[in-house]
């Protein structure tokens, strides 16, 4: 028995490291967001707390000098048109592949699985030659196209759900007179609620949080998204750590409230996600 | 989409007209529909995955023999001069070997996701805290992830500041020579990725039926022995999945360091000196050939895993 509560012990003993492990570099970026640069430069130590808790002064610089503002407009633009897209074309594509029977069906489903295996990053050399092409090159679209047009995981995730959707709700409608349109729209796509849910989450976190694809294809100043504008802050701010740091905050609040609220859907979606 | 639905809604007049007797075979133009339909669906994402997948695949393969720029309308092909040039310029071919240190990073990363999985699946006090504490640092963006770690590893910064705290004063530049660069942010990348696994196997070890491990205690199994007959073959499928994308992972690092050391102090990786070749060096022939390697070591160690584990849930259809 006193091994057992041994035991016990060195677990809990774990789990309160990593918990250290994983908070302190996060909680030490948030005290220094909170200190002048005459704190700073008194050099009191990363661990030393703030003399006034409620400076917020770094965050205004940040927001203004920053160009946060626009930058969280970029990144809402983007997220909404990108996960509407891939919403649609990760359903329409499931019910098409799930529902219906057709030539060359095997070739295509064959298309979608091998294009999961090919990693994005080994292939932006010549994708920059063809979003390039279209004239798609520092603008808005060029993430917006490749964050919809990429995307086979949710194909994946819509297709489960397609699959466990009754043929018999399909077959009563389409005896009623409905067409295939009518049947996606009013049957299917209501129906994939969860599902799209768990895109939407997904997809917005990976969305929010990419770096690759806005640095190469948007380097313009205006077009910057949360990632690339919080880069950016390395040239000017350059050793004020107080102002570096309130970015970088201002860049996790999201996300931490986020997956405060929604967090039993956040395990399941990368579940999901990642199983396929 | 509107006019769609009228006409098909139209269809049903100009089928009865021809109702004679005998049995009518389905109308030429209804077939013809039916065979369209799932066509419509796709042509939109068959497009996009044509255009943003296989053409640039293709494009690549093509400008890899060629010495292209990658803005001039010349180019000359040359054969396999840029992959001889690759295999036989050795400080092209070293940043491979960068990717051990994350590799051996997994090795830690997905030991401490299991550890952590099979813990945090007994009864535990504030297991939902530590599992969002856990998981939290997967879903925080790359760049705020790469600056909290430059303040981390600075010098004076939350490291060292710790480390004093413990009485142990040091002024090692953290990411100031190779090595200690290197091990330094394949730990940023274990800090970073152990959530996602560790979630990933606790969702596999909670879908073992709870009666098996009741069953397991009243025989007297001890923890060590659920682990290795139970929890360890429930997970397997999904372990074997996380060794590949660790593989392919380590492969193809590329935000970490990009965004911390921009890949200084030999810490370079196979993606960031491709990103350099083509964009900054306008050498598009030449990257070209370095990511058609890539991609063939990527599909051929998905290939091997794919040969040793059968995995007969992954099928689509």
């Amino acid at each position: 028995m006193t091994r057992r509560a041994a035991s016990r012990v060195l677990v809990y003993l774990s789990l309160v490291l990593a918990t250290l492990v994983v908070l302190l570099p996060l909680a030490v970026v948030f005290l220094t967001s909170l200190k002048t640069p005459k704190e700073m430069a008194e050099d009191s130590g990363a661990l030393a707390l703030p003399d006034d808790p409620f400076n917020l002064h770094n965050y205004v610089t940040a927001f203004q000098d920053g160009r946060m503002l626009s930058a969280f407009g970029n990144t809402a633009v983007i997220l909404v048109a990108a996960i509407g897209g891939t919403v649609l074309i990760g359903s329409m594509t499931a019910y098409a592949i799930d529902r219906f029977t057709f030539r060359f069906k095997k070739l295509v489903v064959a298309l979608f699985l091998v294009a999961a295996l090919v990693p994005g990053v080994t292939t932006q050399v010549a994708t920059f030659q063809i979003v390039n092409s279209f004239g798609m090159f520092d603008t808005l679209w060029a993430p917006i196209a490749l964050y919809m047009g990429t995307d086979i995981v949710s194909i994946y995730i819509f297709l489960q759900f397609v699959r466990s959707i009754p043929i018999s709700l399909d077959e009563s409608a389409r005896l009623e007179g409905a067409n295939a349109f009518t049947i996606y729209r009013r049957i299917i796509f209501p129906l994939l609620k969860p599902a799209i849910a768990t895109v939407v989450i997904v997809k917005g976190i990976n969305v929010y949080n990419d770096f690759y694809i806005p640095f190469l294809y948007m380097p313009s100043e205006d077009l910057g998204v949360i990632s690339t504008s919080l880069f950016r802050f390395k040239g000017p701010f350059g050793a004020h750590w107080e102002t570096i740091s309130a970015g970088t905050v201002l860049v996790i609040l999201p996300t931490l409230a986020v997956f405060l609220l929604l967090q039993r859907f956040i395990y399941n979606g990368f579940m999901r996600g990642a199983t396929k | 989409m509107m006019t769609d639905t009228t006409r098909r809604a139209a269809r049903p007049v100009t089928e009865a007209a021809p109702a004679g007797p005998g049995p009518v075979p389905a109308p030429r133009r209804a077939r013809l529909w039916r065979r369209v339909t799932p066509w419509l669906f796709l042509i939109a994402p068959l497009a996009l995955l044509i255009t943003f997948t296989y053409a640039p695949i293709v494009d690549m393969v093509a400008y890899s023999f060629t010495d292209w720029d990658g803005v001039s309308p010349e180019l000359r092909y040359t054969g396999a001069g840029n992959y001889r040039e690759l295999f036989t310029r050795p400080e092209l071919f070293e940043v491979f070997f960068v990717s051990g240190y994350y590799l051996a990073a997994s090795v830690v990363q997905i030991a401490g996701a299991l550890y952590f999985a099979t813990v945090l699946s007994f009864n535990v006090r504030f297991r939902n805290f530590f599992k969002g504490v856990l998981f939290f640092p997967y879903l925080i963006n790359g760049v705020a992830i790469g600056f909290v770690f430059l303040y981390f590893f600075q010098d004076g910064g939350t490291l060292d500041s710790v480390l004093r705290l413990f009485g142990h004063d040091t002024d090692h530049a953290w990411l100031g020579t190779p090595e200690s660069a290197n091990v330094s942010l394949a730990g940023v990348s274990v800090w970073r990725y152990l959530g996602l696994n560790f979630v990933l196997f606790l969702g596999a070890i909670q879908s073992v039926p709870g009666e098996l491990y009741e069953a397991a205690e009243l025989d007297g199994a001890s923890r060590w022995h659920q682990f290795r007959y139970i929890i360890a073959p429930g997970i397997r499928p999904i372990l074997s999945l996380t060794v590949i994308l660790s593989v392919s992972g380590s492969l193809s690092v590329f935000e970490i360091p990009y965004i911390m050391t921009g890949g200084a102090t030999g810490t370079e990786t196979f993606v960031i000196q491709t990103v350099k070749l083509a964009f900054q060096f306008n050498k598009t022939g030449l990257a070209s050939a370095a990511a058609v390697v890539l991609l063939l070591i990527i599909l051929a160690v998905t290939w091997v895993q794919r040969r040793l584990v059968p995995d007969d849930k992954v099928e689509l259809v």
